[in-house]
Formats: structure tokens, sequence, C-alpha cells
């Protein structure tokens, strides 16, 4: 078991002829994604990395049956795709793409929620079932099969957090990057849930940092719904006031926001609050042992 | 991206949002032409800085006189203003805008930003203008409406009744001016991708008129490409020079107080790497992602930014490749090496794709002030001792 995506699940790639999309969709079927095809506006009939290529989504989805999009198309233009994929009953997108302005995420996220269709980021990693499906940008080797789901806004923490684990000689169910945008799609709460109704996932590791409260809306959550056990590191204490830390959401505005505030909310919460990104590894394993 | 006051009252005038009448000056000279050109016999000068509390450093003056207009534009430009949002060390202030006197009974607060919980641009507004609005909320959250506009549907006539009772106007032609100002800005907050507008006070006058008598803007970075008017109002003097050369490279750069340079790859990596360095009692001089695709290039250009800054007694590589192989930023350290004299000692865990060959390449370099770290941990670690010269 997993959440969301596994060795069964159908997904064609948005911006698939492009660099970036061949690059990564080429990684995604060599770990054994089954990607079934792709979109380009203008290039649909041609194949591509062996697969079919199509003008629209619509399209795609009538021919290949996929109900999941990884989305590479650029920013100034990920907004409609996304929009694309929801009209066409795509049921889960992937977004990848950094940089999307926030006036057009706000509006595909609505699209989205209208239509029944889930979103991970944008401005993320993707999302990786260990040993079944990866989507996304994630170096696969790191992730070895085990019982521990993961929840990130941080790429590269993902990483580090996902490594350690598996040093400890524990391994990861799903992982999933949400993104360190102002708006993104699939948040904590939804996500925790998913992993508490895992059957194979026994303990959690969620990566936050600086900026918004969904740490905080989170925390109350795990309170209220989580059993399982819960580790957490929150990004930025060291971070000043009212500057953008590369993340477009990651910014402290006057006292909110803090990961103070956040480690607070989630140790009240019962989850074990890691200070250190290098500790979550021994975490993992004081709650699991 | 943030835009001076003169600026964005331009953008506000530009959508029929009421202003007092304003000219730009560069000198004390053009300050009394502006002053004469305006008329009247009262004049605000007001120092164009990107920061907040601009009135209490002392950078905000009435003027009741074309011959004061002079003096206190000469003594407010090239001052160099501190003010709570400066930092200590202030910014200098190299245009004044010279206003028309306002005849002000209230003073009211005006902002819209982004939900984020909502997902939706709020408005924000407050009786109790030319306050820190953040105190008020903290303080007196009842005193602060906040109402969510919806883009798929607009801002509506219930929106505008919930700001007029909410903020306690009775007049009917008061609420209709009310209302088509909070209308205007939403609108051009949704036209112009702004991040936040803010308008503290917003002044009510004598003549029952309401005016934006300060005007703050922000803009998302990532939607500035449709908006080529607004990007020609940047002004790079407002901008700290270490961290736009970084952006110039693809690295995303902020100065920190601290001793220990970072070099990460990923903002929530760069972030937690800092956080180490505190945990194991050292303080990080600097943020810096060296993002997806750094090179050698890039790499030797991180490390002649964090090593302009007179405080960095060691620097600490943090890379996790994932998009960014490992072995490519070892060769990165290598030509760094070369190119810029790296004096203090570098700290290297590089840990992911090709770490193998990275860990290799350096140790056939074998160059003295290089030293290895195997994990997050044990580099941090071995950075804060040899910030300390203990290693």
């Amino acid at each position: 078991m997993s959440i969301l995506v596994n060795k069964d699940t159908k997904v064609i790639v948005q911006g698939f002829t492009g660099g970036e999309g061949t690059f990564h969709a080429e990684q995604c079927m060599a770990y054994g994604t089954d990607i079934v095809g792709g979109v380009t506006p203008g290039k649909g009939g041609q194949t591509h990395l062996g697969k079919p290529v199509f003008n629209t989504v619509k399209e795609a989805v009538a021919a290949t049956g996929a109900t999941v999009s990884m989305v590479f198309v650029p920013p100034a233009f990920v907004g409609d795709a996304v929009m694309e994929a929801a009209a066409a009953g795509i049921e889960l997108a992937v977004i990848i793409t950094e940089g999307a302005p926030v006036r057009d995420m706000q509006a595909a996220k609505a699209c989205a929620t209208k239509n029944g269709m889930m979103t991970i980021g944008p401005n993320c990693p993707g999302i990786i079932t260990a040993d079944e499906c990866k989507i996304g940008i994630m170096p696969g080797n790191i992730f070895k099969k085990g019982n521990v789901g993961l929840i990130s806004k941080s790429g590269t923490l993902t990483y580090e957090g996902a490594n350690q684990v598996v040093n400890e000689g524990y391994g990861i169910t799903t992982a999933v990057g949400i993104g360190g945008d102002p708006i993104i799609g699939l948040s904590y709460k939804q996500l925790l849930q998913m992993f508490q109704d895992d059957p194979e996932t026994e303990a959690i590791v969620m990566i936050g940092e600086i900026g918004g409260d969904l740490e905080i809306q989170a925390a109350a959550f795990i309170k209220e719904n989580i059993t399982k056990p819960v580790v957490a590191f929150i990004a930025g204490q060291s971070a000043p006031p009212g500057k953008r830390m590369g993340h477009a959401g990651a910014i402290i505005s006057g006292s909110a926001g803090t990961a103070k505030e956040k480690m607070d909310a989630l140790s009240a919460a019962g989850v074990e609050v890691v200070i250190s990104p290098a500790e979550i590894g021994k975490a993992v394993k004081k709650v699991l042992s | 991206m943030n835009i001076h006051e003169y600026q964005a009252k331009q953008i506000f005038q530009k959508y029929g949002v009421p202003t007092p009448r304003g000219i730009i000056a560069n000198t004390p000279e053009e300050a009394v032409k502006a002053a004469q050109e305006l008329g009247g016999n009262i004049w605000v000068v007001k120092a164009q800085i990107h920061a907040g509390g601009r009135g209490l450093g002392g950078g905000v003056k009435l003027a009741k006189s074309t011959q004061e207009v002079k003096d206190l534009a000469g003594e407010i430009l090239g001052m160099t203003l501190v003010t709570h949002q400066t930092g200590p060390e202030g910014k200098l202030v190299q245009k004044v805008y010279i206003e028309e006197g306002a005849n002000i009974v209230d003073e009211l607060y005006l902002s819209v930003v982004l939900d984020r919980a909502a997902e939706m641009p709020i408005i924000m507004a407050s009786t109790e203008g030319g306050m820190d609005i953040e105190t008020v909320a903290h303080e007196t959250p009842e005193k602060i409406i906040k109402i969510a506009v919806d883009p798929a549907f607009g801002f509506q006539g219930y929106h505008g009744r919930e700001l007029v009772f909410g903020l306690g106007i009775t007049d009917k032609a008061e609420q209709k001016k009310m209302i088509q100002f909070a209308s205007k800005l939403y609108k051009l907050y949704m036209e112009n991708d702004a991040e936040m507008i803010e308008i503290n006070p917003l002044i009510k006058t004598g003549e029952g008129d309401f005016l934006a008598l300060d005007g703050k803007m922000g803009f998302d970075d990532s939607a500035l490409y449709r908006h080529p008017e607004i990007e020609e109002m940047r002004d790079i003097t407002e901008e700290d020079p270490d961290e736009r050369e970084a952006s110039q490279y693809g690295l995303s750069y902020i100065a920190l107080d601290g001793e220990i340079g970072c070099m990460v790859n990923g903002a929530g990596l760069a972030m937690g790497t800092m956080d180490t360095i505190n945990y194991m009692g050292g303080t990080p001089a600097n943020f810096l992602d060296v993002g997806g695709t750094a090179n050698a290039e890039t790499v030797a250009k991180g490390f002649e930014i964090i090593l302009k800054n007179p405080n960095v007694k060691a620097i600490f590589v943090n890379i996790f490749g994932g998009i960014v192989r490992c072995d490519r930023i070892a060769n990165g350290i290598l030509e760094a090496t070369k190119l810029v004299d790296v004096n203090v000692p570098v700290i290297v865990r590089l840990d992911g794709t090709n770490a193998a060959e990275a860990a290799e390449i350096l140790k056939n370099a074998n160059i003295d002030n290089v030293i290895s770290a195997t994990d997050l941990g044990d580099g941090a670690k071995k950075a804060v001792a040899a910030a300390k010269g203990e290693l």
C-alpha cells in the first residue's frame, strides 16, 4: 500500500517534449512509472520517448485512460495547463513548475477544486511511492521501500529526510513534496489523513518551514485525528523577519509564521519536533522503537 | 518587488483612487519648483525609501513656505534614514516627494493582501489609521475588518457594505466614495498582480473626501514579466547589491550577522543548514541557495559573494544532489579555489547523485583547507569548530 500513486497509476506529462519534461519523464520511466503519453500543443500525432504525444489533455485521457498528470509547462502557461487537466477529468495534477504567478495558481486551484481534481505543488519535487512510481524530479535511488510516510514543503529537505530514514534501517511508503509557494494543492491535513488510513505507513515525517500557518493547522488536525507517531522539523528558526528565504511563501510577516510558533504548536499536539534536520532519522527510530 | 510611495500613487491615480497631488524631486531646487507648481501654502516633504516608519525617523516634514520646502528637502535628501523597518544601517534618501497639504479629520487603514488560508485576496480595514497595524491586530483584533473577495466573482456590493458599516461610515455620500475607493483598489490589485497594497493612513478630509495619504505596494515577482511598466519602476539602489549580484547568477542570497558562510542547494535545506549551525552553537553568515542548475561558475560566484563578508570564518558547503550532481559541485569547488582566494576552512558535505565520484575528486585534489564531512550533522559540527579555530 501507499498513498495517491502506485505501480498501476497511468501518468501523462504536460510539457512532454520540452527539455525538463523530456529529461524527467525519462527518469520517471526508468524508475518504473507507467507514463502512457504526453501533451504538447501542436505536436499531436508524434511519438516521444516511445509514447504518443497529444495536442490536448482531453485527447490524451481518452486515448490512454491516464488519471494523473505531471506538469512541466513553463510558468506563464501553467495555470492554463492545470485548468485543462481539471476539465479533462484528470484526478491528480503534480505541478513541478517553479515561478508560477500567484494569481494564476489561485484561479487554477479554484478550478481544480470545482472539478474534483487534486493538485500537488506548484514549485515542488513531486510525489514518489518507493519502488513503484515516481512522478517528479527527486533522485529515486534514495527512496527505499518501508513504513514511513513523508510530507515536505522543501525538495532537498525531502531527500535529506528520506535518506536519514533509510540510513536508520527504515524506508518510505510514499513521499510528497507539497511545494513552498503561497498557494499550494494538497496540504499537510489531507496527506496526514491519507497516511493515517494507509495500513503500511507506521510513522509520518512532516517537514515545514516559516511563513503561512499550514503547520499550525496541521498541529490542530494531528491532535484530533492522527494516532500514528509524527516527527516534524520546521526550517527557518534562524531566518530574519521580512526576508523571503528562497521560496515565495517562506517569509515571516510581523509576528506570524515563525518557526517557533509552529514548533510549539506541533509539540503541544504530541509531535516529536526536532530542532535540526540532522536529527530526523534518529527521531523516526525513536518513535518506531 | 516593492515600489516607492510616489510610484504607488501614480498607479492609484491611473485607476481613479484619490490621492493628494504631489511631484517627485531629486534636488532642493526641484522641490521648490514642485511646491510652486502645486500651489497652496502648505506642503509635505516626504523621503522616498522602501520602508515604513519614515515619519518617526524624521523623513516626513511639514513646510509652510517654499523656503522651508527647500531647507527641508536639503535636509532630507542625502540623509540616511533609520526606521524600524530599515535595520540599524538605515537607507540613503535620494528622492523626496512634495505633496500638497491635506485637511485631515479622520485617519483610517485599508489594505489588500492575499489570504493564504482562504486562497483569495482579502480587504483589511480599520478605524485605527496611522497606527502600526500589527499592533492593532495584536491588541484590539476586533478593530480590524477582513473581507475576502473571490476573484471568480469579483468585488460585489455586499463587500462594500460590510466595509462601510464596519468602519462606522453613516453618511450616504461618504459610503459611496469609500465603496468606490475599495472597489478600485481591488481592481488594481488584481490587474497588476500585486502581492500587497497598504494605505496607512487613508484620510477623510474636511470636505468629506477619502484620500490615500500614504501608499505601499509590493508585486508578485513571478508575474512581473507581464507588467513591463511596473518592472521599470524597480529602484535597484533599494536592493542589497550582493543579493542582486547573486540573483544574476541564479543564486538566492541573503546576508546575515553570523560567522559561518553557507552554500546549499534548495531553499528548505539552506534554512535547515542555518538552523543546524545554530543548534551546534555557531552562527550563519548568510542564506545561499545555489539552485537546481549549479555549475563550476555559479559555485565560484557563490564563494566570491560569501567571502565579501569580512565576518566569515568558515564556509559550509552542504549539497544533497538530486538534480544537482555532486561531481559538478566538487569540480566547482576546485575551480573556485583557483578563481577566488578562499582563505578560510571549507567544510564540504556532498550527498546524493554522484556523491562517490565527488568524494574522489576532492580527495585527489588534496587541498589543505577543504575538509570533508559525512553528513549534515557532522558538517555543521566541523564548520562550527572551524569558525572557532578549533579544527
